[in-house]
């Protein structure tokens, strides 16, 4: 693994210029040219198969299989939506990308659509992304200029728009037909699956979802190849059949107690502990780590001593975690209450549920106001059990809500109070109050 | 009287060729005018549900949902800042800048300053985890504001036009 080369972070970690001049130079768009030139669209979609690249947004969906869902010769509009809402708690590897590197974003949406036969593109970017939406804006109005984006792009008929689409601070627009809704001009309410997106999307036509990194990574498997991708990672549990493996490179975002937060490119399966010890400089202040989420905030939680997890698409389920999720962890030392971290989770999830599905709406709001109570040193013992039960019955997984997004709240309990327990007991035994000003609790 | 001026009503129908509805110009329309009124008052809503042959309660319904818009009774100041509450942020100490900044300002979270300078705000995760605690002012990022930074950032955030 000494010899691997970040490809994603590439230009950015030579501080080169987000031009699109500059990302000529260094061999920028040879890509598409290849693609548009060289291969059909369904040899595209074929090439992307063959290199297992699974989505990076969260859900780790085999980004080519995605692809072929959509009906075969769809008389159009086909449209393709780029997920720039990244807004899981740790995560901002679309952030960078889109902000230092926009072009290397750009041709891979734009291979992705010549691919999927998309005639128009929207990346829904959330608004708090200023610099990264002025970044694509710019790169956008350059490959207008240069031919990239249009009419009968090199003179083979091939027709595309790239509309970037502003968003309004909401969690729930990362889920992909939540994103969709607030696409359409609506509240941004998940919808009820089937129909699959690629059946009926945005605006009732053919669509597909992807993440800025995994267009990102589509670019570079064009030009390198699948076998390229597939020399990193990890192949398939040979004990999971349902496994399609973690292959290709991955940034990783390290933020919390650590001394060099950051984001990293490292092929799939890292292991948590060598991310926080070699690539994030170790727990800050000489502490110990007492646990982390291993992707994103609605990932769950590892204790320190299950650091050795690998990180790709199944290490953290085995380790009792929801699952990969956006590869961002959260790092949190020795001296952190798990009460404290648990009901800041509890406190975004309840702030974020869309409000559509009962269960949800009212479950983050019922595990927040237990955690409140915890805080005030009024948690009682039996609270521990009712919040499992809460959690255990809020989600997809137990069939009571229309998307993930309580799934993501209620891991967070289940891992805490499963792996925490003690801790817990203690909290509420000693009767502790947190000493906050009144505003920091409101929600 | 009308609430917008026929600039912002073109800058909205300039949106309208990019998409195959005319309901998916909502947000791009709210954004204009809320950035231009700092609100999008009861009369926009009305108009804006004009220029999108849609009723006024289905924009109404769209901008309620993201609790990003404010409506005429509590306008946006000129700058809003907005402090960041998530993990990530938390542990490097959100709590404490959220409560500093509010001390500074004078007021609480979702509140203006009384000569309409700064709106202050908590944010969930603005994904900038790598210079926690950060804020973000308007649509831009800033990193690392510990502690001894709030005195330079308040006074800075003051002097803004």
């Amino acid at each position: 693994m000494a010899d691997f080369e970040p490809v994603l972070l590439g230009r950015i970690l030579k501080k080169a210029s987000p031009s699109l001049e500059s990302y000529r130079a260094d061999g920028g768009y040879r890509a598409l040219t290849k693609a548009v030139n060289e291969m059909t669209p369904e040899k595209v979609i074929e090439i992307v198969k063959d290199s297992g690249l699974r989505g990076r947004g969260g859900a780790g969906f085999p980004c080519g299989v995605k692809w072929t869902f959509l009906p075969k010769n769809h008389p159009g509009p086909i449209y393709f939506c780029v997920n720039a809402d990244e807004s899981e708690p740790g995560t901002f590897n679309n952030r960078i990308l889109m902000e230092e590197d926009p072009h290397q974003v750009l041709e891979g949406i734009i291979i992705s659509c010549y691919a999927t036969r998309a005639w128009k593109a929207y990346i829904y970017i959330r608004y708090e992304y200023g610099r990264a939406f002025r970044a694509l804006q710019k790169a956008i109005d350059e490959a207008y200029a240069g031919g990239l984006l249009g009419r009968n792009l090199f003179g083979k008929g091939f027709n595309l728009d790239v509309y970037l689409h502003r968003g309004a601070g909401a969690y729930i627009c990362g889920e992909e037909t939540g994103l969709i809704e607030s696409l359409e001009g609506k509240r941004a309410w998940p919808r009820i699956k089937p129909p699959f997106p690629a059946v009926e999307g945005a605006f009732r036509k053919p669509t597909v979802v992807n993440n800025i990194e995994t267009v990102a990574c589509v670019t570079h498997i064009i030009d390198r190849g699948a076998d390229w991708f597939k020399s990193m990672g990890v192949p398939p549990d040979p004990k999971n059949p349902r496994d399609v493996g973690s292959y290709g490179p991955k940034l990783y975002c390290i933020s919390g107690h650590v001394n060099k937060p950051g984001c990293v490119e490292l092929p799939l399966g890292v292991t948590v502990h060598e991310l926080v010890e070699r690539h994030a400089g170790g727990v800050w202040k000489g502490r110990k780590a007492k646990g982390c989420i291993p992707g994103g905030l609605s990932m769950g939680f590892l204790r320190e001593k299950e650091f050795d997890t690998p990180l790709d698409f199944n290490g953290p389920v085995k380790a009792g975690c929801l699952g990969l999720g956006t590869a961002a962890v959260i790092v949190f030392d020795e001296t952190t209450s798990i009460v404290d971290v648990l009901h800041n989770s509890c406190q975004f999830f309840a702030h974020e549920s869309c409000g559509q599905c009962t269960p949800c709406r009212e479950g983050t709001g019922w595990m927040l106001k237990i955690l409140d109570r915890f805080r005030r040193g009024r948690g009682r013992r039996e609270d521990l059990d009712i919040l499992l039960e809460v959690a255990n019955s809020i989600g997809i997984i137990p069939g009571t809500t229309i998307c993930g997004l309580a799934d993501g709240a209620a891991w967070p309990v289940k891992n805490a109070i499963t792996k925490f327990r003690d801790e817990f007991e203690e909290y509420i035994k000693s009767g502790r109050k947190v000493d906050s000003p009144s505003f920091v609790a409101a929600h | 009287m009308s609430a917008l001026t026929e600039d912002l009503k073109s800058q909205i129908l300039a949106y309208l060729p990019r998409y195959p509805s005319k309901q998916a110009v909502t947000l791009p329309a709210l954004h204009i005018v809320h950035d231009a009124l700092r609100c999008v008052p009861v009369e926009a809503i009305r108009e804006i549900a004009e220029l999108l042959d849609l009723s006024p309660a289905e924009v109404h319904d769209t901008m309620s949902f993201y609790g990003f818009f404010r409506d005429a009774r509590n306008p946006l100041g000129r700058t809003r800042v907005w402090i960041c509450r998530s993990l990530p942020c938390m542990l490097r100490g959100a709590d404490d800048l959220l409560a500093q900044m509010s001390v500074k300002f004078g007021v609480k979270p979702g509140s203006t300053t009384p000569d309409g300078k700064i709106s202050l705000e908590f944010a969930e995760c603005i994904g900038a985890c790598e210079g926690a605690p950060c804020v973000l002012i308007n649509d831009e990022h800033r990193l690392n504001v510990t502690a001894d930074q709030v005195d330079g950032l308040v006074s800075e955030l003051q002097k803004k036009e």
